[in-house]
């Protein structure tokens, strides 16, 4: 342990921390826009600047470790001036117009420039000239706004192991982007959004879909649906000032139909019913393995983050035949929507819009694929993130937090607590495991509370083992198989998990990717700023939903067991196969020019 | 105006051409048998061979400390340029995203991704060859080449670029053409520099310092 004063104020701290973590300790905020939590500290932005006594220049608080008997002060004259003097000089070459900027209400530099009191730029910078990319459906680039902070840039390739961006060329030339400046979707980027949602300016942002949505909301002739992904409802609060974890289901329903959408629907119904189509299919791959002594692709991964899925297209090739053919539960709910649901209404598939709320940038990617396409017409039209959401919401003058709560619309709004858990790591793992575990020994799963510790957290890779007995008969070959599960998110920690299995490190049955740090609530398009105390809470919060709510199995969900009486017949069977079901391809990394 | 956040973690004078740059501590110079093996870069030569080459050399530099230079230095002299597909399998071979690659590609002015031709001019707008007419020089090498800085003649002969700086400032403007420092070139005299190397194999003995 050091001991240190920062501004006076005695403390100790951990040799091993650095000023800045000190300082957060001793309640003493200061300002950071390159810092990142869990990457290595780079230094790029120097706002952090402080000054510590003996030492000539000012160092940069969030790269400096404390020593013992340090003197800090981080308001000095001197560090006052130095700190505005990098905004201005930042501001100077900063291509923006904050009025009609997308980041304008939550943009840190912006907020920055007020804080150290900013008002005038004395330099006459060159302007970086502004680029618009958009080249993907899920994200808009713009590079006259980015500072340079390269926050993305440690996201991307630190945490996501993907590497998209980096810097190109050197000097004031520099560009912050994907190989040699050229479009996002040159390169194998997943469009995961975790840039997005640590860039603290309006330099990468989700695209944003809102005006398309008023527009077919306005439109008399259209039958307008929108669905919710669990994670929404953890999160949507903080768009409106709300604590983080604060658990807004019944408001955000209310909310969704003042905004005028026809019916509110759940993606969570649609997650109880991957479950059934998913665990379906564990347990018949086993069956083969098991029974058959057939050559089926083990382990099997889940398929309902689309990060996911295009990582593996791009650099797990060899595995896309161990990826569930399920749709995530967001195709299958569109797919479902405009057959089973629009026929309910009387309205054909051309009749009606479907908009989905995701945590989840990659979902409006996922939207896209030429495939997605069963119920005759684009199953899923829209994908707005959570944050667009809130902007939606704001607009139409809604304030969430006074809305009473109301429920969702039925045939497709019921859900189980297994659908809530969908929405953080480990979640799907577990509720596969309630469903399959019973199905297989008529018998509930065991462990406190249906919950499997030991895939839950913020470990970046988790592994747990059930070991099956009493196997009733059709099942009698798991009797006294050990399953093996591995659950990892992040895809940094995918990249780690698949690279054990393809040595052959690790073996398991079934494993668990979502693509965002923390699972979907973590997801790149959630409100900012998300860093593991939010994810927590957020996670805590989804657990409370689960188990609040009277049923907790996807297999007892009422709407589900309906719609397989009315609609579908049973798991893979001839309908879900064409509606819920999907393929994969190899994707090649680098486009060619 | 340059701030802080700019790109410049990486130590050697990217403006160095490569032959300068040796034993500048951060650049390895490329192993000589790979260099000459491949001095293709004349005639157009059949890229699939020349990659197949390259896949047989890469392990090597990916198992030496910083080797991704030197490994694209020996790209650049085996192809003249560095093709897409080259920097695609480089990257692969590294383990490094392909825009980590061409990150560090685009950082050093000598590398380049399009075609090289035979003779690379370059034309030094450091402050004192610019002031004693350095772009004067520059616009009557375009007008001889027909080309502009960055790109190649049809023949594949010339390449045109601008640097700043090769330490020749007593004696500006200079002028490099591959190893060969011309100086206090003017507007006049480039058309001859040019054509001594038109004529003769890498105008060795031109360099008039
Ligand atoms: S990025 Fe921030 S500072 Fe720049 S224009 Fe947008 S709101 Fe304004
Ligand atoms: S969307 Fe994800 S993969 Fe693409 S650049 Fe951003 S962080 Fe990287
Ligand atoms: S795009 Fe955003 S996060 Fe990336 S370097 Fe620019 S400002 Fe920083
Ligand atoms: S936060 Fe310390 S230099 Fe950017």
């Amino acid at each position: 342990m050091a001991t240190l004063t920062i501004n006076d104020i005695l403390l100790t701290a951990p040799e091993s921390s650095t000023i800045l973590e000190a300082a957060a300790r001793a309640g003493v905020r200061i300002p950071t826009l390159c810092n990142v939590e869990g990457c290595d500290a780079l230094g790029a932005c120097r706002v952090c600047l402080v000054e510590v006594a003996g030492a000539r220049n000012l160092p940069a608080a969030c790269s400096t470790p404390v020593r013992d008997g340090m003197v800090v002060h981080t308001n000095s004259p001197r560090v006052r001036k130095a700190r505005k003097q990098t905004l201005e000089l930042l501001l100077s070459e900063h291509n923006g117009d904050c009025q009609t900027c997308i980041r304008s209400r939550d943009c840190e530099l912006r907020e920055l420039s007020a804080e150290l009191g900013v008002t005038s730029v004395r330099y006459q910078g060159e302007k970086t000239s502004a680029r618009i990319d958009l080249s993907t459906p899920a994200l808009m680039r713009d590079i006259g706004k980015c500072i340079k902070c390269r926050r993305c840039v440690q996201v991307c390739s630190e945490i996501q192991g993907v590497g998209a961006l980096h810097p190109q060329s050197r000097g004031f030339d520099t560009v912050i982007g994907p190989a040699f400046m050229m479009d996002l979707d040159t390169v194998a980027c997943v469009q995961c959004g975790q840039c997005s949602a640590v860039c603290p300016v309006g330099a990468i942002t989700e695209r944003d879909y809102i005006e398309d949505v008023w527009k077919a909301i306005a439109d008399p002739e259209r039958f307008v649906v929108v669905q919710t992904a669990p994670a929404i409802r953890a999160a949507l609060g903080e768009e409106f000032g709300m604590e983080p974890g604060t658990l807004v289901t019944g408001r955000m329903c209310a909310a969704l139909r003042r905004v005028g959408f026809d019916r509110v629907f759940d993606t969570n119904f649609s997650a109880d019913l991957t479950i059934m189509e998913e665990g379906t299919e564990l347990l018949t791959r086993l069956k083969s393995a098991l029974v058959g002594g057939e050559s089926v692709a083990l382990p099997m991964f889940t398929s309902c983050s689309p990060g996911w899925i295009s990582f593996t297209e791009y650099y797990y090739p060899e595995y896309l035949p161990n990826l569930s053919t399920c749709k995530s539960p967001q195709q299958m709910f569109g797919a479902l929507a405009k057959t089973y649901y629009a026929k309910s209404v009387n309205k054909k598939p051309e009749e009606m819009t479907v908009v989905s709320i995701m945590p989840c940038t990659a979902k409006k990617a996922e939207s896209q694929r030429p495939e997605m396409n069963s119920s005759g017409v684009r199953d899923v039209d829209y994908v707005l993130t959570t944050r667009e959401l809130g902007r939606m919401l704001r607009q139409a003058g809604i304030d969430l937090p006074s809305l009473e709560d109301e429920g969702m619309d039925s045939l497709m709004g019921s859900s189980t607590g297994a659908a809530d858990i969908f929405a953080n790591t480990g979640g799907v793992m577990v509720a596969a495991l309630r469903t399959a575990y019973e199905i297989v020994t008529g018998r509930e799963l065991p462990g406190e509370n249906l919950r499997v510790e030991p895939v839950e957290g913020l470990a970046g890779v988790k592994e747990a083992s059930i070991t099956i007995t009493g196997a009733n008969e059709e099942w009698s070959f798991l009797e006294g198989v050990t399953l093996n599960v591995a659950v990892a998110h992040g895809l940094g920690n995918a990249r780690r998990l698949m690279d054990s299995i393809k040595r052959g490190d690790a073996s398991y049955h079934f494993v668990e990717v979502m693509t965002c740090p923390g699972g979907c609530i973590g997801g790149g398009g959630q409100p900012r700023y998300t860093d593991d105390s939010v994810r927590l809470k957020r996670i805590e919060a989804i657990y409370r939903e689960d188990q609040g709510k009277p049923l907790r199995k996807s297999h007892l969900n009422p709407e589900v067991q309906k719609i397989y009486n009315d609609f579908l017949g049973k798991p893979l069977g001839e309908r879900s196969h064409h509606l819920l079901h999907t393929h994969y391809a190899q994707r090649d990394l680098v486009k060619s020019n | 105006m340059n701030t802080a956040l700019n790109h410049t973690s990486m130590k050697v004078n990217p403006d160095m051409p490569v032959a300068v740059a040796e034993g500048s501590g951060d650049l390895e110079s490329p192993t000589h048998e790979a260099g000459e093996m491949a001095c293709s870069h004349h005639e157009p030569a059949d890229e699939s061979i020349l990659l197949e080459q390259l896949d047989d050399l890469l392990p090597e530099y990916v198992q030496k400390p910083g080797g991704l230079i030197p490994a694209l230095q020996v790209c650049q002299s085996m192809f003249g340029y560095l093709p897409q597909e080259a920097l695609k399998r480089i990257s692969e071979a590294f383990g490094k995203s392909y825009s980590e690659v061409t990150g560090v590609v685009s950082f050093y002015s000598f590398f380049s991704v399009v075609p090289r031709g035979k003779h690379l001019i370059r034309v030094c707008l450091g402050t004192a060859c610019y002031v004693r007419g350095g772009k004067e020089v520059l616009q009557a090498l375009k007008k001889d080449t027909g080309i502009d800085v960055g790109e190649t003649t049809e023949d594949r002969l010339f390449s045109l670029d601008a640097g700043r700086c090769f330490g020749a400032c007593g004696l500006a403007p200079a002028v490099l053409v591959d190893e060969n420092m011309h100086k206090r070139v003017n507007a006049s005299k480039t058309a001859s520099i040019l054509e001594n190397y038109r004529t003769s194999e890498g105008g060795k003995s031109h360099g008039d310092g």
